[in-house]
């Protein structure tokens, strides 16, 4: 019986969110391809891992070496086609993360395995894979098919698919590694911490958010006076930071930070995938921008189809009338 | 030819950088209304304006102060019909040494695997230190080039990178992951480096430099000049079947009216939900 193999991302020794969610692309399409589900789990001491994603899978294939403690495409990429040579696993899922990013283009060309990248669906109909993932900022969805092969590679958004326990324990097996001797070209030499400049977007309750649209650097003070009335803190998407305009910490979304504060305004974000994740679960979403068809509308409370530098003077002035300020 | 890596693992001591920039042009598409053309694959393409993709500007900023610091050359690639000149011409007003342009009308530019194939066949007629391309393109979002790029040539690489240093003929590549945290990794060159946003600060290309660049060269290869046959490139490995605007709930309710009048919604909405 063929199989539809997940792989495991870890860190700091627990099962990261996207594996599960992983898994949960991946049952889909073992159902309906009528194949096993099975987890990959590469580390060097990783059997507490192995056993709770057991309970989301019919295998769990458990590979320990100690030149996996850490992650290295080179390695990973020598187990992983290794793997897949002895087992020919129809589909192979990864997350659309940092890792998934780095190894599964390389995977797929060493493989002859097609691969759908940012998946948010996937589907198996009539003997061909598809996927839906979304274009040009999240403005549109697409439909995408891979060429007939002997397998294929999926990665998928987080937050796309949801977690569900598998009715059995999986099986667990231990699969020795291939020689991974040769020559490193690449070495991982350590991991470094975001720095902080003293200001934190997570515990504010109320955030004035400010993306591209606000133009100039010239015109953040308008922000960061919105902000003030509201006794709230100015953070931004991640063009703000790029220009240098607001430090890294004030950063919203995947690569940022990720806050839950009780109103969130948008102004002038467009609302790709990367900066939604780091805002989504605000109680109160209001976005201001100009196109109607912004995906930030898709998930604000309220919005305001608008230019930010009419509606944010406005709303100065009225905060400014109702507190009794000139 | 091929894949020379002239660096030598000499302490302070190398010969010059020479550094291949892969550059796509893709529709801006952040203010505007996007229409699904006829064939229901592909957007209606009239009327759009083009720019180099953001990652990829990123990407030429970076190669160009490694250049400047180290000595070399950046030559431009781009894939795509006489209208990705545009940005290969910003691209040398910016500070590019050559550009060279990809067109042949046989080619699948809408399949990243047809576009790493072709532009590895480019980079073996070179002679390179170091390819860099875009994370990703802002258009398919598809992030699969670059490193499709480096299994073709069988070279090391690193994706996301917040930072590339050059040390002892090696280079040194911050890489950015999840929450900002940066992982660093250290690769033997040639290599190939997918470049994230905001790795430099882009600088600002002036009107007389874009028309110094119009009398630059642009050389122009076919298939055939990269010696690679119809068949070598093969059918695309992932294709659009369809395009459409997505299906979600939204549960945004407008909020309409003059300025005045969107600004007095607002604050009553606040003020009921106590947060003003
Ligand atoms: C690996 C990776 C990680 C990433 N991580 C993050 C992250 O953590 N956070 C993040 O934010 N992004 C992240 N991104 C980038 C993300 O994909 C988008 O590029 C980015 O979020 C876009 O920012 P924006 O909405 O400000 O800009 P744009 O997409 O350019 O949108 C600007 C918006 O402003 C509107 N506008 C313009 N002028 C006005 C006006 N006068 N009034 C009102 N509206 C106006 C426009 O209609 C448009 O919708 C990441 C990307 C990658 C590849
Ligand atoms: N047509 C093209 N010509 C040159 N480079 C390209 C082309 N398409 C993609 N690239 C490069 O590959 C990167 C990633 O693109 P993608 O894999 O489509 O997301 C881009 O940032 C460019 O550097």
């Amino acid at each position: 019986m063929g199989e539809v193999v997940v792989l495991a991302e870890q860190r700091g020794g627990e099962v990261r969110e996207i594996t599960l969610e992983a898994l949960a692309a991946g049952r889909k399409l073992a159902d309906k391809m009528g194949l096993n589900l099975a987890a990959l789990v590469l580390g060097s001491v990783v059997e507490k891992l192995a056993e709770q994603l057991s309970e989301y899978c019919d295998t769990v294939l458990l590979t320990e070496d100690e030149r996996l403690a850490q992650y290295n495409s080179e390695n990973y990429q020598r187990v992983i086609s290794h793997i897949v040579r002895e087992r020919s696993p129809r589909v192979l899922v990864m997350g659309h993360t940092s890792l998934g990013i780095d190894l599964a283009p390389r995977l797929a060309v060493e493989l002859g395995f097609p691969l759908i990248t940012d998946c948010i669906d996937v589907e198996f109909l009539d003997g061909r894979l598809y996927a839906t993932r979304q274009m040009y900022g999240g403005k549109l969805n697409a439909r995408v098919s891979a060429r007939e092969a002997d397998g294929y590679i999926l990665t998928v958004r987080p937050g796309s698919f949801h977690p569900s326990k598998a009715a059995g324990k999986g099986v667990v097996v231990r699969l020795a590694p291939p020689e991974l001797g040769g020559e490193a070209r690449k070495r991982v030499k350590g991991l470094v911490a975001p720095t902080e400049s003293g200001v934190s977007i997570e515990s504010a309750d109320i955030i004035v958010a400010i993306g591209r649209g606000i133009g100039e650097k010239t015109n953040i003070p308008l922000a960061e006076e919105l902000a003030k009335l509201l006794g709230g803190v100015v953070a931004c998407s991640r063009p703000i930071v790029d220009k240098g305009w607001l430090p890294p910490d004030r950063q919203v979304g995947s690569s940022g930070k990720t806050v839950k504060p009780k109103l969130y305004m948008a102004l002038g974000i467009s609302g790709a995938f990367q900066h939604i994740m780091g805002m989504m679960n605000s109680q109160l979403i209001i976005a201001v921008n100009k196109d109607p068809n912004a995906p930030i509308f898709n998930i604000a409370h309220y919005g305001v189809v608008d230019d930010l530098f009419k509606i944010i003077p406005a709303l100065i002035k009225k905060i400014k009338e109702i507190k009794g300020m000139k | 030819m091929g894949l020379s890596a002239r660096i030598v693992a000499v302490p302070g001591l190398w010969l010059a950088l020479d550094i291949i920039v892969c550059v796509k042009y893709v529709p801006d598409v952040s203010s505007t209304e996007l229409k699904v053309d006829s064939s229901g694959r592909d957007i209606e393409r009239r009327g759009l304006n083009y720019d180099i993709n953001e990652w990829d500007d990123y990407a030429l900023e970076a190669a160009l102060m490694l250049r400047d610091k180290h000595g070399g050359s950046v030559t431009a690639v781009s894939i795509g019909g006489e209208e990705a000149d545009r940005v290969l011409r910003r691209c040398l007003a910016k500070g590019a040494d050559k550009a060279v342009r990809i067109g042949d009308t046989r080619l699948n530019v809408n399949d990243p695997f047809t576009v790493a194939k072709v532009l590895s066949a480019a980079a073996r007629k070179m002679s390179f230190d170091l390819i860099l391309t875009g994370v990703q393109a802002n258009d398919d979002g598809y992030a699969i080039t670059g490193p499709a790029i480096a299994q073709h040539l069988n070279l090391p690489h690193a994706t996301l990178a917040k930072k590339i240093e050059i040390v002892d003929g090696r280079v040194i590549v911050n890489r950015e992951l999840e929450g900002g945290v940066e992982e660093i990794v250290e690769l033997d060159m040639p290599a190939v480096i997918t470049v994230q946003s905001g790795i430099v600060e882009l600088r600002y290309v002036s009107v007389l430099g874009i028309r110094m660049a119009m009398r630059r060269e642009i050389k122009v290869m076919s298939l055939d000049d990269l010696g690679l046959s119809s068949e070598e490139v093969g059918e695309p490995w992932i294709r659009v079947e369809e395009l459409y605007a997505p299906r979600v709930e939204r549960r945004v309710e407008f909020v309409g009216g003059s300025p005045e009048e969107v600004a007095t919604k607002i604050v009553e909405l606040l003020k009921r939900r106590g947060l003003l």
